[in-house]
């Protein structure tokens, strides 16, 4: 790791109306660390990832992300151009929906290939070769690479995006759910992906869920959040373990046991 | 004449002074800005959308009492659409109509570009459905408008990828999406992707209206067009296997005609002006003065 974290939020409010959308976050993510925001629904983990990647506004705060040349810069004052090329190059964001991040009705191979397209690669016997090995990375059949992801599963989808996520080697990767309503063999072999991928290309990441199990395998560190606050903040395991506040409590204790 | 006078109601060229006026504004920002489509408040016409309200209104627009006039459809100057777009010409503006090329002064197009070279001081206006070349592959007005801001244009060829991993090479033949002067992606109109190369360094001047999409771009004389491709599938433009059937050019769009229901057929050029003109010339395609039932 580094020695220069490589986003830096600082008191990230955002109001919707008089309503708290989340209040007052800061916190540093480091090369290759794999953080996860957890809380019930409503309590602003999906709002605050949506004003850290530039997808939603913040009423006040700042976003700061270190470039490739090492200069960190504010995400909220640099050009539209400029962060919409950020977004697709060096970030990755995979949606709880998979047909929100994906084009339904272009083939698995454009839907890899096009954010190689959208920076210029013009070649395309290169795209499709690259097209074809992320297609086995995430565990898709190649054959497959001609089909439209509404022929896929949900896993497939989920894993696809995935996929078309991380062609261009981004350095951050945001998930919102990324297991959300696959069902549990599913999820598990989409964690071991994940996990294996995260480790090999040292991606940074910010998980949204509500499941502990997903934080628990995959990320590092995690934040409780409720109606809005960051309640607690912490390694991983630290958290799950021996959990401080009241709330975590609770919520570590709801899980179920078989 | 006699029904001109009858119709001393209309303003000249059909559309009032101030709707001109607004209209060439729009045409020179289009100018201005090649390739960019400039929204302009497209008005009602005296004819359904979708059979050249916007090509009208931009005829309409630049049209003085000098001008010669010449409409076509699909290459052809006898159609439907370019009959009677011609005739309202005539009678709302009295101005001069042919179906020469070479002596119109403007040429109001649907579909084809004529296949003589046009000359400086010619303008060609194109009748235009869907002006956005993104549409199909992103609904939204809002995202395609940043898009074309940004110049964020990898979704343009997504299409052409799935064209050539469906068939094995670029199957778009028409519409065949162009970037001007190395800035913004244009859809050239409905025209065959034969004609794109003539629009490259064009010496006339190339207006594009769209009347239900409110929508008029321009492409000014000597301006790079360029069509778009990935380097190991290049353009190409189609290529026909046999000349004209009438007056036996080669390296000219051709249309398919059906001539019995045995499976007879001949390929004659699309641009009717310039067959007769060769045919005047004394050219002889293979088919030219047979009846056709003899023809196979």
């Amino acid at each position: 790791m580094s020695d220069h974290p490589l986003l830096r939020v600082n008191a990230v409010t955002k109001f919707y109306g008089a309503r708290v959308g989340c209040r007052d976050v800061s916190f540093e993510l480091w090369p290759g660390e794999v953080l996860a925001v957890v809380g019930e629904s409503g309590s602003g983990k999906t709002t605050l990832l949506n004003a850290i990647s530039t997808r939603l506004l913040p009423t006040s705060g700042t976003v700061e992300y270190r470039m490739r040349d090492g200069q960190f810069r504010d995400l909220y004052r640099m050009g539209e151009a400029e962060r919409r090329f950020l977004m697709r190059t060096d970030w990755g964001f995979v949606h709880q929906n998979p047909a929100d991040g994906l084009r339904m009705t272009v083939s698995a191979g454009a839907n890899v290939g096009e954010r190689l397209m959208a920076i210029g690669d013009r070649h395309y016997g290169n795209i499709r070769d690259t097209a074809s090995q992320w297609l086995g990375r995430v565990e898709i059949d190649t054959d497959r690479i001609d089909d439209q992801p509404r022929d896929f599963s949900g896993g497939m989808r989920q894993r696809l995006q995935i996929a078309r996520n991380l062609v261009t080697g981004p350095r951050l990767v945001f998930m919102d759910e990324p297991t959300g309503g696959l069902d549990v063999s599913v999820q598990a072999r989409l964690l071991d992906l994940v996990r294996g991928l995260v480790n090999d290309l040292g991606l940074a990441a910010i998980v949204v869920t509500h499941d502990l199990a997903v934080a628990r395998l995959l990320s590092h560190r995690m934040m409780v959040m409720k109606d809005g606050n960051v309640i607690e903040h912490g390694l991983t395991d630290r958290v799950l373990d021996d959990p401080r506040e009241p709330y975590t409590q609770l919520l570590v204790s709801s899980i179920l046991q078989v | 004449m006699n029904t001109h006078a009858q119709l001393a109601t209309y303003n000249f060229a059909y559309l009032d002074e101030q709707t001109k006026r607004m209209i060439r504004r729009a045409i020179l920002k289009a100018i201005a800005i090649p390739g960019y489509q400039v929204p302009f408040a497209s008005r009602e016409m005296p004819m359904p959308y979708g059979w050249g309200t916007g090509g009208v209104q931009v005829t309409a627009s630049v049209l003085g009492p000098d001008d010669t006039l010449k409409v076509i459809d699909q290459g052809a100057d006898d159609t439907t659409n370019a009959v009677s777009i011609r005739a309202f010409f005539q009678k709302v503006a009295n101005v001069a109509v042919t179906t020469s090329t070479a002596e119109a002064t403007i040429i109001q197009t649907r579909h084809r570009i004529p296949e003589e070279t046009l000359k400086e001081g010619q303008i060609l206006v194109y009748q235009v459905p869907i002006p956005e070349p993104l549409r199909f592959l992103e609904p939204r007005e809002t995202e395609t408008r940043k898009m074309h801001a940004l110049e964020e244009y990898g979704l343009m060829h997504v299409k052409l990828y799935e064209d050539i991993a469906k068939n094995g090479h670029i199957a778009t033949t028409y519409a065949y999406p162009v970037k001007v002067e190395g800035r913004y992606v244009m859809d050239p109109s409905p025209t065959p992707k034969f004609d794109n190369p003539k629009m490259h360094r064009s010496e006339a001047l190339q207006l594009f209206g769209a009347g239900r999409e409110k929508r008029i771009y321009a492409v000014p004389p000597y301006t790079d067009v360029v069509s778009l491709d990935f380097e190991d599938h290049p353009f190409e433009i189609q290529k026909f296997d046999e000349p004209c059937a009438l007056c036996g050019a080669r390296n000219v769009y051709l249309d398919e005609v059906i001539l019995n229901d045995k499976g007879g057929r001949m390929f004659v050029c699309s641009d009717t002006d310039h067959c007769e003109k060769r045919r005047a010339e004394g050219h002889v395609g293979h088919l030219a003065g047979e009846a056709p039932e003899t023809a196979q």
